[in-house]
């Protein structure tokens, strides 16, 4: 069973229940990821990317097929195990950034350092670096809503990079952003890709992001359309 | 769980406004039910050292037909002091007074009163029965200053007092005002006068006879003697602590309705922080919390209010109520309104039982209505809640 894949998905199905019926919005998907994959998951609005993203954020749990995520089957963990799974492995960038307003930009990036209970000293020089990486030192006591939204989705990298988890999942991160604000976080991203081998996974239908990709899953409908590998750069 | 407090606090000193006014309320329930049973147990407290020194001494003993609410009775209501009580009198450790009715003519009108004899040189209670000398061959009498109020007596003057003797025949007398004592306990005071009780004794034909005798404070045996009763101290201030206690209840109703303003404006923004703050729940999840940890956190949350509150409640209540305690508080209102002692400057009595329990209350029933509606994130489901789209 283990293939050695970081993530390995099989059979998966989703239904939703909807009235009296189902809604099936994940049709039988069959995946592997591998450590330091830059990937991105491609479809329209509707298509099962946010549902997919959840079930390998254990957010989540098949109703069919299997979502094995670092040697764990996602249906099969219990609440706790689900949590530690997030908590230690695993990185979330949403849309919306939802970062806590009324908290500092240090402390919106404190805080998944705070839940694994990291002592002070060194929780203060991770936060510095990841403040580092994505180039927010300077504002390290601003709150959220003294940002523009590039610096919001920038401190949500460093909120999920601080920790440096194996997986960061990232739904539509540039959906808020402008141009020359989505490239920004777009190269954020992959430096810290290259750098610490950390594999993203975005759901997404923006061009810009998926100039960046360098494997595209298409999405259409709750199956894979297709599944392509970009080589070159 | 000190991440869980840590949070919680940022949470709510961020949430800014709303998280004041609900503390402001709450700090008032504080301060309000601290204060009110502050002023009752100090008000409790003088009235009983007040009526004990006045009236009720360490306790008494009751002439068998002694009934202080039938004035028919009175006059059946005495009997000779004799034997054991005879020689407690002689140790000091007991005063006779013996009580029987009578009117008097102050200018012109007529007023029912209780006629008191008491001996001028008794210790035990606070009745300044000195000012009852004899000397001068009148007959001297002393009232309390509101007796003096409503009869117009002064100092000095005679009014004519009738009364019926032993054998019911009539007789009348002039008597003088030797005097006019002020006291907080109404019941030594309206309308009665206080004679020596040798010269009422006299009057009544009733030589060495006494209605009650009472005991100094803090006596300790109360030998049965045949037709007396023994009236203990907690018979004798029944009626006292029935009054604090009603005044208590009354309290507690406008306490209760201050507690249960603030609780419902905890109760409505835990509600609403469940629904404004689903993504930022959702969040949490996302970042490795359990369900359990959420709940957790928006009941500190919300629990912390108290905290806030007693800590502000501190800040202006202490002070406020350390300086009532230290200056009193004038009451406009006389005492025998209330038909018990009530001193014309209240010092506040405040316990630290209190205080512990009060805060221990306001904590426990804040927990209570903060957890309530953040069970309901137990639920959620986090993709839901991230969504923002639970109803
Ligand atoms: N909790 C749910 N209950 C019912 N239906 C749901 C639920 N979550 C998602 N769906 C449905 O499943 C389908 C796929 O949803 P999903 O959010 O995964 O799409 P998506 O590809 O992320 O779309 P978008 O680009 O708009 O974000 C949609 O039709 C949606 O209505
Ligand atoms: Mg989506």
């Amino acid at each position: 069973m283990d293939s050695g894949h970081l993530i390995t998905i099989q059979h998966l199905k989703k239904h939703f229940a909807m009235g009296a019926g189902k809604f099936t919005a994940l049709n039988g998907i069959d995946l592997t990821f591998d450590k330091g994959e830059f990937t991105g998951i491609i479809g329209p609005s509707g298509s099962g990317k946010t549902t997919l993203l959840n079930i390998i954020g254990s957010l989540d749990v098949p109703s069919e097929g299997k979502a094995i995520v670092m040697g764990k089957s996602v249906g099969d963990l219990g609440a706790r195990e689900a949590a530690m799974l997030r908590k230690t492995k695993l990185g979330f960038i949403f849309q919306s950034y939802n970062l806590l307003q009324v908290h500092t930009v240090y402390e919106n990036v404190e805080f998944p350092l705070l839940l694994l209970g990291i002592d002070a000293a060194t929780r203060k020089q991770m936060v510095k670096d990841a403040l580092e990486w994505v180039g927010l030192t300077d504002k390290t006591s601003s709150r959220p809503a003294q940002l523009s939204g590039g610096e919001c989705q920038r401190v949500a990298i460093a909120r999920a990079m601080v920790k440096k988890p194996e997986i960061v999942l990232a739904d539509e991160p540039t959906a808020n952003l402008d141009a020359a604000n989505s490239h920004h976080i777009l190269q954020t991203m992959e430096k810290l890709n290259h750098e610490f081998r950390t594999t993203f996974i975005f759901a997404t239908h923006d061009e810009k992001v998926i100039g960046y990709i360098r494997r595209k899953i298409f999405l259409e409908d709750g199956k894979v359309a297709k599944d392509e590998l970009i080589t070159k750069s | 769980m000190l991440m869980a407090f840590k949070l919680a606090l940022r949470n709510l000193i961020g949430a800014g406004l709303r998280t004041w006014l609900n503390v402001i309320v709450l700090s008032f329930a504080f301060v309000v039910i601290i204060w009110h049973k502050g002023i009752l147990d100090g008000w409790d407290r003088q009235a009983r050292t007040d009526m004990i020194s006045w009236e009720a001494g360490g306790g008494q003993y009751w002439q068998q037909n002694y009934d202080p609410y039938d004035p028919f009775t009175i006059s059946d209501s005495h009997a000779p002091v004799t034997g054991t009580l005879q020689n407690m009198v002689g140790h000091g450790t007991l005063t006779p007074i013996l009580i029987t009715q009578g009117t008097i003519y102050p200018s012109g009108r007529m007023l029912s009163v209780l006629i008191k004899g008491i001996d001028p040189a008794q210790k035990i209670l606070a009745i300044p029965s000195a000012m009852l000398d004899t000397a001068s061959g009148d007959i001297p009498a002393i009232i309390g200053t509101s007796m003096a109020a409503s009869s117009k007596l002064k100092t000095g003057d005679h009014v004519t007092l009738r009364w019926r003797d032993r054998n019911g025949a009539f007789d009348a007398t002039e008597i003088r005002i030797a005097g006019i004592f002020k006291t907080n306990v109404p019941t030594v005071d309206g309308s009665q006068i206080w004679l020596p009780l040798s010269k009422l004794q006299q009057m009544m034909l009733m030589p060495g006879e006494a209605t009650i005798l009472v005991c100094k404070q803090r006596n300790e045996s109360f030998p049965a003697a045949a037709g007396w009763k023994v009236k203990d101290l907690d018979f004798l201030l029944a009626d006292m602590n029935n009054i604090i206690k009603s005044k208590t209840a009354g309290g507690m109703v406008l306490w209760g309705i201050l507690m249960m303003l603030a609780l419902l404006a905890i109760f409505d923004t835990q509600v609403l922080a469940i629904f404004r703050r689903q993504k930022e729940i959702g969040m949490y999840v996302a970042m490795g919390m359990t369900r359990r940890q959420v709940v957790a956190l928006f009941t500190t949350e919300g629990a912390m209010h108290a905290v806030l509150a007693t800590l502000l409640g501190a800040v202006y209540g202490i002070p406020l109520l350390a300086l009532q305690a230290i200056r009193g508080i004038s009451f406009p209102v006389s005492g025998s309104d209330y038909g018990i002692s009530m001193a014309e400057r209240l010092y506040p009595h405040y316990g630290i039982r209190l205080i512990i329990m009060t805060i221990l209350i306001v904590m426990i029933a804040t927990t209570i209505v903060s957890y309530w509606p953040a069970r309901k994130i137990a639920r959620m489901k986090p993709t839901d809640a991230l969504r923002g789209k639970i109803q």
